[in-house]
């Protein structure tokens, strides 16, 4: 598990943490049922505070990623793979509509958009 | 499950300074930073916790017991570290430790030793040969040693390098890797906090200004910079302390989204420091 923490990001310290173990079980580098480390031990990690890690765990576990078990910490839960592609197309598609909202603002029109992609996706 | 320390309504009156009914918790397995410019009343808060002064009014409890009419049973569960530590300094380190063993039931010669080895301190130097930060280690270290389950600490951290700041920082983060436990501290470093404590109680003039996790402080607050136009009669509500110079206004916010949405690009909005928090509030109002 790999984690990156910026002071000078806006986001929250918590959501930084949970973004990042996300994308790492979407992409699969943290496999299903794999253990993570417990909240005071992150912290520890970090170097930040255990509300902090326990809050972006509670973010993982509401979102389905992980799973935490009484006296024995938490896993990264089963991925539906279904689920798993629905998260996987809504990353990609939050990203295209940054993408779609700076061309509006900089007055590039959708052909022009649609080309980029192109030539994007073969290279 | 008891609350490591609650404190209600605590009072205390000097000729010239009154702490004024204080009230904040802190749950077992986390730590608690104590800020305020000087004279906020920091020391007196540690000072009544130790039942070294008596209190006019309130309640203090530790671990659900009452300081002073349990005050042997609640002093035996505390580690205090002093600023200064009173030790007699003549006095070879491991005779120290054989002379304070005694008065607690919980001390673990054992954890002593292999801490003496672990933060490098010599046994047999006396106290006076030690450096400040080695003298403020060995306090902690007597404090782990009698298993203490609240550390509390009085500017801890004060008069030392950052390199030994951050090691003394990491210890303690350390200890509380076993929720029974808690540490407070009073600290006017604020970077200190910054990097880990769990909650942070500031007071100004005797009074708590807030006592909440240091999250949401951090995420809530924000420094705001802009022109003039930021000193409108309109945005005031929105600023709890601001600095105006000849070029534009640095002003501080407790409510981030609120700023950004009302000052959109008129603004920049910034994560406040907890140093910026702390001077803003001390000059707002």
């Amino acid at each position: 598990m790999k984690i990156i923490l910026s002071n000078a990001s806006p986001d929250p310290i918590y959501e930084q943490i949970a973004r990042q173990i996300k994308n790492q079980i979407i992409s699969g580098d943290l496999e299903e049922g794999a253990p993570l480390p417990s909240i005071r031990m992150l912290a520890l990690e970090l170097q930040i505070s255990v509300i902090t890690t326990k809050r972006a765990y509670e973010e993982l576990e509401k979102e389905g990623f992980i799973d935490t078990v009484g006296g024995k910490g938490s896993f990264v839960a089963v991925q539906n793979v279904e689920l798993l592609r629905e998260k996987k197309m809504k990353i990609v598609e939050d990203k295209l509509n940054e993408a779609v909202r700076e061309a509006r603002l900089l007055g590039i029109s959708y052909t022009e958009l649609r080309q980029m992609l192109e030539l994007l996706f073969q290279e | 499950m008891f609350q490591a320390i609650e404190i209600l309504g605590l009072r205390k009156k000097y000729k010239r300074f009154t702490l004024q009914d204080v009230s904040f918790v802190l749950p077992a397995g986390h730590s608690m930073g104590l800020i305020g410019p000087n004279g906020a009343g920091k020391t007196t808060i540690i000072k009544l916790i130790m039942n070294l002064i008596r209190r006019d009014a309130g309640e203090i409890h530790i671990f659900g017991r009452d300081v002073i009419q349990d005050e042997l049973a609640v002093k035996r569960r505390i580690g205090f570290v002093y600023d200064v530590p009173p030790f007699f300094q003549d006095v070879k380190l491991r005779d120290i430790a054989k002379a304070m063993a005694p008065f607690y039931p919980t001390w673990n010669q054992s954890i002593f030793e292999s801490l003496m080895s672990e933060f490098e301190l010599p046994r047999e130097k006396t106290v006076k040969k030690l450096s400040q930060g080695m003298q403020t280690k060995f306090a902690l270290l007597l404090a782990l040693s009698h298993d203490a389950d609240l550390i509390l600490m009085d500017e801890p951290t004060s008069g030392l390098d950052p390199v030994f700041r951050r090691d003394l920082m990491q210890r303690l983060n350390g200890y509380l890797r076993d929720s029974s436990k808690a540490i407070l501290y009073s600290t006017h470093i604020t970077t200190d906090l910054e990097r880990s404590a769990d909650y942070i109680t500031f007071l100004r003039e005797g009074r708590l200004v807030f006592s909440t996790t240091r999250d949401e402080l951090l995420d809530s607050y924000a420094i705001v910079k802009g022109g003039h136009e930021l000193l409108k009669e309109s945005y005031r509500p929105l600023f709890a302390g601001c600095h105006e110079s000849s070029v534009g206004v640095t002003a501080l916010t407790a409510d981030r989204k609120q700023a950004e949405r009302v000052l959109q690009d008129q603004a920049v909005v910034e994560r406040a420091s907890l140093e910026d928090i702390m001077v803003f509030l001390n000059h707002g109002e």
